[in-house]
Parts: structure tokens; C-alpha cells; sequence
């Protein structure tokens, strides 16, 4: 079976983020009411597992090992079967 | 005539442009993103770098700095000369001042290389080029593949605002000859005044540093009013 992985990575909160304090500064400038931003990223992968549990412990390892950093990221995933 | 250089936090060819200007003999004037005036400035270039870290994307948050404004309404109103280079071309895609974007490098690498580019229509605010000269000029940019919406290619071209296509020593045009991945080779396009150009002319102002033909492009954009 395939399975529609999405993993999202973002900066802990406790880590700070320039390109976010940097975009929140701008659109404070161009005359927004923003209090903050924090910029993550999103991964869309497209793996074969057996079953959805197979596919998300996958995703949880993959998160784990390379997308995301646990020392200053914290990652959430969505599976969905294809 | 006065020639102002803008400075974004990260810009780091602004003093290299001034030192270009210089050698030229041109009088520049150092302007900052957050000055809201261009008062007495006949040219405006808005030189290389990293502006702002290029976070979000290269080019978008410097794009809405307090001093593009006042370059929007200098182009509209006067049509004050622009140039962009480097990140200044991203900027001014970025603002919707020249057509297109600027994406990563297809090869996923930071280019820094020597080039040749062939003048393919000559713009405005460039009356000393002429179609199908070659300029040999360096890159150095990770986001430069030049790219264009579905259907916008063909009318870049028939408007004459394709600038420069990289390509050989002698001016042919190829897959072989693109650095990035650009759509048709492009390495500049142009819009009325305004002007922008992946390459680096500022690094180019002397033969014995590889090439000298910086200082002529840049001589062609000051134009008679080089003294």
C-alpha cells in the first residue's frame, strides 16, 4: 500500500528564529497587526508500508533520524493512504 | 550626475559598487532601506547580497523595505533609471517591478563561475549595447534560475525585455552554456527603466581579475551622461 506522509518541522519555541522575527518585523512595517512569527517547514513524502501503523512508525523514525532536529525542533505528522 | 546605491541589511556588493562607480568616475551616494527619499539621485542600483538573510524567500522581505516606496514612485513618475543586481534583480522581481522570479539553481549548487551572456535586446536605459555583443561576467548566486508563469516566455521576448542570455565565448545560446537552469538562458531582463541582471558587472572592472567587461556594461547604462 502507499501512504501520503505529511511531516511538519518547526523551531521549539524556545529557540530563536531571525527569519521569523525578521518577516514579523516587516509586516509590522507594511502596517499588520502581527505579535509574531515563527517559520517551520513542510515535508511531503510518498513511502510503501504494509499498514498505516507501518507507515507512520516510518515517518516517526525518518522525523527522528533526518527531517527534523530534536535538539531544537519539534515535528508533527499526518498519514493518510494514498 | 548622482548614482545611489542602496544598502539592505545584508548587502554585501554595495561597496564593491561604490568602488566601481568610483573607478568610473561617477559621484555616488550611499542610500539606506529605511531613507523614504531619492531627492538628486539620477540613477538608482540596488546592489547584490543577501538582504535580510533572504529568508522567506531571496529578494521578498527587502522588497517591502520603507525606501522601495519611493523607488516605485521614481520609476512611475520620472522614470528614474534602476538597475538590480544579484539580489537587486530579486528585489525588484520580488516587488513586481520586473517581470518573473528567481528560483534555486537547478543543480541544487551555489554557482560561482565565469560566464559569457549576449545582449539580446537592448533596453532603454542601455543605449551603448548592441544585440549579439558578448560579455564575459561572473556569477555567484544559489537562487538564480530566471523563471516566468506558463505562457509569459513568448511574450517576454516579443516586447524586447529578454536583457541577456547566457551563452559561449561567441554568442551561441545552449543547454550547455546556462549555469542555472534558467528558462531560454536568461540572465537579465528589463521594463522600462528598470534593469535586472543575475552577474556581478561590479566584479568585473579589470582585465587582469579575469575580465573588464563589468566596467563596460556599466559604462553603457551611465551612458552620455559619462563624463
Amino acid at each position: 500500500m502507499t501512504f501520503d506522509i505529511i511531516v511538519n518541522v518547526a523551531l521549539k519555541d524556545a529557540i530563536l528564529d531571525p527569519a521569523g522575527q525578521s518577516t514579523a518585523k516587516v509586516l509590522r512595517n507594511m502596517g499588520y497587526p502581527v505579535q509574531d512569527v515563527r517559520i517551520g517547514k513542510q515535508i511531503k513524502l510518498q513511502v510503501t508500508a504494509e499498514s498505516l501503523n507501518d507507515a507512520k512508525e516510518q515517518a516517526r523514525q525518518m522525523a527522528e533520524k533526518l527531517l527534523a532536529n530534536p535538539v531544537m525542533e519539534t515535528y508533527d505528522i499526518v498519514v493518510n493512504e494514498s | 550626475m548622482k548614482v545611489g546605491v542602496i544598502t539592505f541589511p545584508g548587502s554585501n556588493c554595495d561597496t564593491d559598487t561604490f568602488e566601481a562607480l568610483k573607478q568610473l568616475g561617477v559621484d555616488a551616494v550611499p542610500l539606506w532601506y529605511t531613507d523614504t527619499s531619492l531627492s538628486g539621485i539620477d540613477r538608482l542600483i540596488l546592489p547584490g547580497g543577501f538582504s535580510y538573510g533572504d529568508y522567506l524567500r531571496s529578494g521578498a522581505l527587502a522588497a517591502q523595505a520603507p525606501i522601495m516606496d519611493a523607488v516605485e514612485q521614481a520609476i512611475e513618475e520620472q522614470d528614474l533609471p534602476v538597475l538590480g543586481i544579484c539580489n537587486g534583480f530579486q528585489i525588484l522581481c520580488e516587488r513586481g517591478l520586473l517581470p518573473g522570479a528567481l528560483r534555486p539553481n537547478a543543480s541544487g549548487e551555489f554557482r560561482c563561475t565565469w560566464e559569457y551572456v549576449r545582449v539580446n535586446a537592448v533596453p532603454e536605459s542601455f543605449p551603448g549595447l548592441k544585440p549579439g555583443e558578448v560579455l564575459r561576467l561572473p556569477i555567484a548566486h544559489h537562487e538564480g534560475a530566471y523563471a516566468v508563469e506558463p505562457g509569459q516566455l513568448a511574450p517576454l521576448f516579443e516586447n524586447q525585455q529578454v536583457f541577456l542570455q547566457y551563452s559561449d565565448e561567441h554568442g551561441a545560446v545552449h543547454a550547455l552554456t546556462n549555469p542555472n537552469g534558467a528558462v531560454a538562458n536568461i540572465a537579465a531582463v528589463s521594463r522600462g527603466p528598470v534593469v535586472g541582471l543575475m552577474p556581478h558587472p561590479e566584479r568585473a572592472m579589470a582585465a587582469y581579475l579575469g575580465s573588464a567587461d563589468g566596467a563596460r556594461f556599466l559604462k553603457a547604462w551611465l551612458g552620455e551622461d559619462m563624463a
